[in-house]
């Protein structure tokens, strides 16, 4: 039941009419690692901001056995990590380590173990010698690298991520691919990157047009060049 | 290092103590109140928002044009930041601006930063959303009236914000008023006419862009009637003391003294200036011209405030 | 684009650089506010604290150079004060013609002048100092420790954060505003309008660079609005408790209130 999302029918539509996800529903197992593929526009992005609650649709969510509702918002997002595409949108504060400490700290954990937390974050990433640093002189890599420890530090049971591998030269790239593929926890990973998919995701969701078009093993979807092709994507 | 003129922002050593003094405290009190209510108004967005639109104002002061050979235009940002956000959060937005331009950038000194707030945070803002309020209802939401309207506040808000910092000057005993009013007020004058520009153009890319952003009057209901009556009571208050002060610098040394910001044993009052400042113009002449591009305002402004209350009397608002 | 030159701060080690932050704010606002209560003419006593400032200059390591420097470029304005010189009656000192009206500089003007400036001169020197031995973290606990709001530090601070950012926009908006800013070649017969159109069109262009930039602003700060959200940012400002400050940086701060207290009051008994 823990570290599960459950979608049903999931609706919604932007303040200016569009329709952005229309009757989408999927569940993901404990521990499972899901890609979610499929054109601009598809509604990837939108989707992801369901699940910890930034946006509000119809249908139901269900996030680790809890019903998304007002009164567990705060405890889902502890559950969700959510990492956004532009790692500057999301290391907003002065220094990396006042970053990594935000999520713990608005849990409200008390300062000794906020630190802790901190640390093995910086650890699990590889970014323990950058603490002090100040977030506009990291490289791109670093910085992909430093937002996720600042959803790490939170110890979330779900990682939500947003284009983790756009913007990065291969080298770091390949470093990101080594973390994501060590991360214990449940993984959503919305990206164009395919041949990452194919190495690091066993199972795969199309979306097109606010539409599940397609939701199996990652080794059938990605080897239907029909599929691929009708919903803009490439055979990597 | 990017070297931006900033003409109004007054470093230290040129207010005297009393003076910085007194700004801060009026300062304090008026930033208090706009915190509070940029709260009420905007709730958990104001963080990121303030503080992101600040550093945009910060950035876009670099942004210049050139005016003629070796002088440019640049942005102020107080009219563009009302018109955007609403006054209250455009006086916290433009607080965060001229104070850490003080404290990193020495963009004006710390002593004088009460003084600088007041000039460009407070009167800034007030007069940029008393133009801009008054000219878009007149204008009855025409597009063509945002523009109109932008480019008036912007002038206006820097035009009288260089008023209030040549008085402060004068208030002080740095500079004559007959002389820094007329200087400050020629100076920026001018410098509004940049504005105005910028203002205007940045008002036109979000017209096409993101129309909602300053498509719409602003609603009189957001608590905008206090300041639009601050706007208008602080520009009648400046045209009327500028032309006074500059006629009459005696007076104003006068009241100086008596707060002892002259220390009387060692500055004598203030003789006039030489009979004229430009060649062929006497003095009075030009403090007359002065009073006379003022005194348009205090009427323009008592027209728009009869056309204006008369409108939302007879509206249902 | 990195832009790391707006930054004045300059990592060095030095004892000024290691003092408490918030110790170093209220020392030079101190030194700031007893330039201004200098009485005029005091000029042992601006001697004293032009030695002072100095003093933290070398011990900083940041070196007179620099800061004068800086302190250069802060100073364009004192060119407002000088019609003092011209209008403070007194014993005239000089005169001379300039196009039709006579000018006459008076030693008590000069004075006057040399005043304003050295007070300017002296205080600015004394904020460089603290804007460039201290981060500007720091600088922020430094205003929370004279009880300014949460709320406007942490305005601050994300103003801090993203300035570099929308700099970097602005310079990058600007680089591709020369990279079409090119004169035609065409033969001389031609006709043509004059280059670089009119002010206006250069002042629109301007402005829409600064719409641009209000724009990406305002949909970034959407955007971290929303991962401060999911991060379970609830719209009060927390950190961690503030550490005391330490004994070595309070001995500090109370000789050098002290000591500029003892200024204050020697220079206004004797020339007040």
């Amino acid at each position: 039941m823990h570290h599960s999302i459950e979608v049903k029918e999931l609706t919604f539509s932007y303040p200016d009419g569009h329709p952005a996800l229309r009757g989408v529903s999927f569940s993901i197992a404990a521990g499972e690692k899901v890609a979610l593929v499929g054109p601009n526009g598809a509604g990837k992005s939108t989707l992801l901001l369901h699940l910890n609650g930034i946006l509000r649709g119809q249908g139901s969510i269900a996030v680790c056995g809890q019903a998304l509702t007002e009164a567990t918002l705060s405890a889902i997002r502890s559950a969700v990590g959510m990492v956004f595409q532009d790692p500057d949108d999301q290391l907003f504060s002065l220094t990396v380590f006042d970053d990594v400490a935000f999520g713990p700290v608005y849990q409200g954990l008390p300062e000794a173990e906020v630190r802790g937390r901190v640390e093995q974050a910086l650890a699990e990433v590889g970014m323990s010698d950058r603490a002090a640093r100040v977030s506009h002189h990291l490289s791109g890599g670093e910085k992909k690298r430093i937002a996720i420890a600042t959803v790490l530090s939170m110890q979330p049971e779900i990682l939500a991520l947003d284009e983790p591998t756009s913007g990065l030269d291969p080298r770091a790239r390949r470093g990101l691919i080594r973390l994501l593929g060590e991360l214990p926890m449940t993984m959503l990973v919305s990206t164009h990157d395919l041949r990452m998919v194919r190495e690091l995701l066993p199972r795969t969701i199309v979306l097109d047009s606010g539409l599940i078009v397609a939701d199996g093993p990652t080794t059938e979807v990605l080897n239907d060049p029909d599929l691929l092709q009708a919903h803009g994507l490439e055979m990597p | 290092m990017f070297l931006r003129p900033a003409p109004m922002h007054i470093p230290d050593g040129f207010l005297s103590t009393l003076v910085s003094i007194i700004f801060w405290v009026v300062s304090i009190m008026g930033l208090a109140y706009a915190l509070r209510r940029t709260g009420q108004d905007l709730g958990e967005r104001q963080v990121p928002l303030m503080g992101v639109l600040a550093a945009a104002i910060f950035a876009g002061q670099m942004l210049n044009f050139s005016v003629t050979g070796g002088t440019s235009g640049h942005l102020l940002g107080a009219a563009l930041a009302t018109i955007l956000v609403g006054p209250w959060p455009a006086v916290v937005v433009m607080t965060t601006v001229v104070s850490v331009q003080a404290l990193v950038f020495q963009d004006g000194g710390l002593l004088a930063l009460g003084a600088n707030l007041f000039n460009m945070a407070i009167i800034g803002v007030a007069v940029s959303y008393f133009v801009y309020a008054s000219l878009r209802r007149l204008t009855r939401g025409a597009s063509w009236g945002l523009f109109a309207s932008g480019f008036a506040a912007a002038w206006a808000s820097i035009f009288i914000a260089s008023l209030a910092a040549a008085l402060q000057l004068a208030l002080s005993g740095t500079s004559p008023a007959n002389l820094a009013v007329p200087a400050m007020g020629g100076i920026h004058a001018l410098i509004g006419i940049g504005e105005g520009l910028i203002t205007v153009g940045a008002l036109a890319f979000l017209f096409a862009t993101r129309r909602e952003l300053v498509g719409a009057a602003p609603a009189a209901a957001k608590g905008g009637r206090g300041v639009w009556a601050l706007g208008l009571g602080i520009a009648l208050l400046l045209s009327v003391l500028s032309p006074l002060a500059s006629a009459n610098p005696d007076g104003l040394e006068w009241v100086a003294e008596q707060q002892g910001f002259l220390e009387a044993a060692r500055a004598p009052l203030f003789n006039l200036i030489p009979d004229y400042v430009l060649p062929g113009i006497s003095n009075e002449a030009l403090a007359t011209i002065l009073a006379g591009i003022l005194g348009t305002l205090i009427v323009f402004g008592v027209v728009v405030a009869v056309a204006y209350f008369r409108r939302s009397g007879k509206a249902a608002a | 684009m990195h832009v790391h030159f707006l930054d004045p701060y300059r990592p060095l080690t030095s004892p000024v650089h290691a003092l408490d932050g918030r110790v170093k704010f209220i020392l030079a606002v101190a030194f700031i506010l007893t330039v201004s209560l200098t009485p005029f003419g005091a000029w042992p006593v601006y001697l004293l604290l032009w030695s002072i400032v100095l003093s933290a200059e070398i011990l900083s390591g940041l070196g007179v150079g620099y800061v004068l420097r800086r302190a250069a470029l802060a100073l364009p304005f004192v060119l407002a004060a000088i019609p003092l010189a011209f209008t403070t009656p007194g014993t005239p000192w000089l005169e001379f013609p300039l196009g039709p009206w006579q000018l006459t500089l008076t030693l008590d003007g000069l004075l006057r002048f040399a005043n304003v400036a050295v007070k300017s001169w002296l205080s600015v020197q004394a904020a460089i100092v603290l804007a460039s031995s201290t981060e500007f973290r720091d600088l922020l606990l430094a205003m929370r420790a004279v009880r300014i709001p949460r709320l406007l530090v942490a305005m601050f601070g994300l103003m801090w954060r993203y300035l570099f950012v929308l700099v970097g926009e602005a310079l990058r908006l600007m680089r591709a505003r020369s990279a079409r800013s090119g004169i035609a070649q065409r033969p001389a017969a031609a006709p043509r309008r004059r280059p670089g159109g009119s002010v206006a069109w250069r002042g629109k262009v301007a402005g829409g660079m600064a719409g641009n930039l209000f724009l990406r602003a305002v949909d970034r700060s959407d955007r971290i609005y929303v991962a401060m959200l999911s991060r379970g940012y609830d719209g009060e400002v927390r950190s961690f408790a503030t550490q005391p400050v330490p004994p070595g940086a309070r001995v500090t701060l109370w000789i050098g209130l002290a000591l500029l207290g003892l200024l204050w009051l020697g220079g206004t008994l004797v020339w007040g």
